[in-house]
C-alpha cells in the first residue's frame, strides 16, 4: 500500500528498542521460568541449584493446598469477573442509556472513580468497609446482621471488592458497544410487537455479542492474577480460605523460600493465561494488518 | 461488528422505548432510577471511610460521623519520610517507565502502521497475545532471574522491567493512533527526499501529540498504582514507591493511625484521579479504552 524510501534495515532498526526490552525483560523471565520450574532454586541463598526434573510438578499434583488455591482462583474469576463485573457493567450501561446528564454523570462517575483508585487503596477502602468495626457493620448493626465479614466470608469479601473495582471496565466496553446499536432495529422490532425483554434478548444482545466475548476474555485475564487487592484485605486468610493461586505462589516462594516450586506454579498460571489470551487474539479482528 | 443498514425510511419522531431499559414512563422508569440510585450508593459507601477518617484526628475503622474536623492527619503525614520521598520515588519510577515506553512504542509502531510485512504481522499478534499474559505470574521467575544477576533492589532495573511489561499494550495503542494519521502527508515529504525517521519526527509526531499523551498518561497511571512489581523487586525502603510504602504503613501503624492512613491514601490517590479527570475532559470519557477492545 505504501512506497517509501525507508530501507528494510531501517525499518527493522525501528523495532530494536522495543524488541530488546521485550526479549530481555519479558521473554527472558518466561524462558527463565521454564528452566527454573525444573530446579530446586531456593531463596535461602545457597548457591547450589539442582536440576530436579518434574519433581515440582508432581509435588504440585499432590499438594492439596495448591488445588485449593486453584479452586479459589476459579471462584474468584467466575464470581468477580464473569458474573459480577460483566453483568453489573452491562446492566449499568443498559440502564444509563438515554438518562439525564446528571444521572449518567453521577453513576458512571462513581463507578469509574472506584476503578481509578490504586489497587492498594481499594484494598484499604474495603478492609475498613468490611471490618468488624467497619462502615458496613455500622449500617447492618441496626438490623442485627453485623459480623466480621473478612473472617466469616473472606471469598465473598474479596469478590465484592473486585467487582467494585473492576466494573467500570466492562461498563465502558458496553457503553461503547451499545452506541453502535442502531435504534432503528429496536423500532422495527417494537413495530413487530416484540416485548421489551424480547427486544433486549433478540436484538441488543446478539448485536453486541463480539464485545461480550472479548470483554469476558479481557476481564478474566485481568482477574486471574489479581494479587494486591486480596493480599491487602485478607493476606489469603483466615488460614488459606482466600488464598488464590497468585497468593499461594507468593507465600511458597517468598515466605517458605521455595522459588522453584513457586515458579512451577507461575508456569501453570501462565499456561492458563496463555490459553485465554489465544482465544482473545483469535476473536479480535486484526483486519487492518 | 454491526451489519450495514439502510438509512431509516422515516425520521424518528419521539424516540420510542427501544427496549426494557430505555427511558420509559411510570413505574418502570421509577424502578430504573431506583436501581441506579442503589448502584450509586453501593459504589460510594466504600469511599466514605477514606474521606471521613482523613479529616478526623481520632479516626477509627468505621466512618463515624462526628463533628470533629481537622487537617491534622494530613499535617502528620506530610513529611519526607512518609509522603515526599515515596511520592518522588513513584514519580521517578512511573515517569521513567512511561518515557521509555512511549519512546520504544513510537519507534516500533511506525513500521507496524506504515508497512505490511510478515514480520510485522507476527509481531502484532505476539504483542496482542502478550497483553493478556498475567504479569503477576511472571514475578517469581523475574525475581529469581534478577537475583541471579544481582539486579534486585535496583530502580533502573525495575523501570526496565516495568517498561517491557507496559510495551505490548502501548505499542498496540500507538499503532492504532498512528493508523489514523493519513499516509499522504508523508508522501509529500518522501518525494522531497526525507527519510522515514525525519518524516516520523517532523510530520507524524506533531500530529500524534494526543496519542503520545494518552499512552504516556496511561502507562504512568498504571505504574503509579502498581504494587506487586516494586513490592517484589525493591527491598530498601528508601527507594520504594508510595504504592509499597503505603502498604508498609498500613501493616505497621494500620491498627492505630487510621486517620493518617486515610490521609496518606488520599494524597497518594489524588494525582491519579486528577490526571484521569484531565484526560477524560480532553479526550472524552473512555480515553483509556483506546485500542483496548476492537471487537
Amino acid at each position: 500500500m505504501t512506497t517509501s524510501t525507508a530501507p528494510r534495515a531501517a525499518r527493522i532498526g525501528a523495532f530494536a528498542p522495543a524488541l530488546l526490552l521485550l526479549a530481555v525483560f519479558f521473554a527472558g523471565p518466561l524462558i527463565w521460568a521454564v528452566y527454573s520450574a525444573f530446579t530446586d532454586v531456593a531463596l535461602t541463598g545457597s548457591a547450589e541449584v539442582n536440576f530436579i526434573g518434574v519433581d515440582n510438578f508432581t509435588t504440585m499434583w499432590r499438594d492439596a493446598q495448591f488445588w485449593n488455591s486453584l479452586w479459589l482462583t476459579l471462584i474468584f474469576v467466575v464470581g468477580s469477573a464473569v458474573i459480577g463485573q460483566n453483568t453489573l457493567g452491562l446492566l449499568i450501561a443498559l440502564l444509563l442509556r438515554g438518562r439525564s446528564q446528571a444521572a449518567r454523570g453521577l453513576v458512571s462517575g462513581l463507578v469509574i472513580a472506584a476503578w481509578t483508585v490504586p489497587e492498594v487503596v481499594a484494598g484499604f477502602c474495603w478492609y475498613s468497609y468490611l471490618h468488624r468495626d467497619g462502615t458496613l457493620n455500622g449500617i447492618l448493626g441496626w438490623v442485627g446482621l453485623d459480623q466480621n465479614w473478612l473472617y466469616t466470608t473472606p471469598m465473598l469479601a474479596v469478590i465484592l471488592a473486585n467487582v467494585w473495582r473492576g466494573t467500570a471496565f466492562s461498563m465502558l466496553v458496553y457503553q461503547a458497544a451499545l452506541n453502535d446499536v442502531p435504534p432503528e432495529l429496536h423500532e422495527a422490532a417494537a413495530v413487530d410487537g416484540a416485548s421489551a425483554w424480547q427486544r433486549l434478548r433478540s436484538v441488543t444482545l446478539p448485536l453486541i455479542r463480539r464485545s461480550i466475548v472479548s470483554n469476558l476474555m479481557l476481564i478474566t485475564l485481568q482477574t486471574l492474577a489479581a494479587f494486591g487487592l486480596i493480599y491487602v484485605m485478607t493476606k489469603g486468610g483466615p488460614g488459606n480460605k482466600s488464598s488464590t493461586t497468585p497468593i499461594y505462589m507468593y507465600q511458597e516462594s517468598f515466605q517458605f523460600y521455595k522459588l522453584g516450586y513457586g515458579t512451577a506454579m507461575a508456569l501453570v498460571l501462565l499456561v492458563i493465561g496463555a490459553i485465554f489470551s489465544l482465544i482473545y487474539v483469535r476473536l479480535i479482528k486484526v483486519d487492518n494488518l | 461488528m454491526t451489519t450495514t443498514l439502510a438509512p431509516p425510511p422515516v425520521k424518528a419522531k419521539t424516540r420510542p422505548t427501544a427496549d426494557l431499559t430505555m427511558p420509559g414512563r411510570g413505574p418502570l422508569r421509577f424502578a430504573v432510577y431506583l436501581v441506579l440510585l442503589i448502584v450509586a450508593i453501593a459504589f460510594f459507601l466504600p469511599f466514605l471511610w477514606l474521606v471521613v477518617a482523613s479529616v478526623q484526628p481520632g479516626a477509627a475503622l468505621s466512618a463515624d460521623i462526628t463533628w470533629e474536623f481537622s487537617f491534622k492527619n494530613f499535617a502528620d503525614v506530610l513529611n519526607v519520610e512518609t509522603i515526599f520521598r515515596p511520592v518522588l520515588n513513584s514519580l521517578i519510577i512511573s515517569g521513567g517507565t512511561a518515557l521509555i515506553t512511549v519512546f520504544a512504542a513510537t519507534l516500533a509502531a511506525y513500521p507496524l502502521s506504515r508497512y505490511r510485512s510478515r514480520f510485522g504481522r507476527m509481531f502484532l499478534y505476539g504483542i496482542l497475545f502478550s497483553t493478556g499474559l498475567p504479569i503477576t505470574a511472571v514475578m517469581v521467575p523475574v525475581y529469581t532471574m534478577y537475583s541471579q544477576f544481582e539486579l534486585t533492589d535496583s530502580v533502573p532495573a525495575l523501570i526496565l522491567f516495568m517498561a517491557a511489561s507496559s510495551l505490548p499494550f502501548a505499542i498496540w495503542m500507538m499503532k492504532n493512533f498512528m493508523d489514523s494519521v493519513p499516509v499522504e502527508l508523508e508522501e509529500a515529504a518522501w518525494t522531497d527526499g526525507a527519510g522515514w525517521f525525519q518524516s516520523l519526527r517532523r510530520i507524524i509526531l506533531p500530529l500524534m501529540i494526543p496519542g503520545l499523551t494518552v499512552v504516556f498518561v496511561f502507562t504512568f497511571v498504571t505504574q503509579w498504582g502498581n504494587f506487586f512489581v516494586p513490592f517484589i523487586l525493591l527491598q530498601s525502603p528508601e527507594s520504594q514507591p508510595a504504592s509499597v510504602t503505603i502498604y508498609t504503613f498500613f501493616s505497621t501503624y494500620g491498627q492505630v493511625a487510621y486517620g493518617q492512613l486515610a490521609a496518606f491514601a488520599i494524597l497518594y490517590t489524588l494525582p491519579v484521579v486528577l490526571l484521569y479527570t484531565a484526560m477524560s475532559r480532553v479526550f472524552g470519557g473512555a480515553f483509556s479504552m483506546t485500542g483496548a477492545v476492537k471487537g
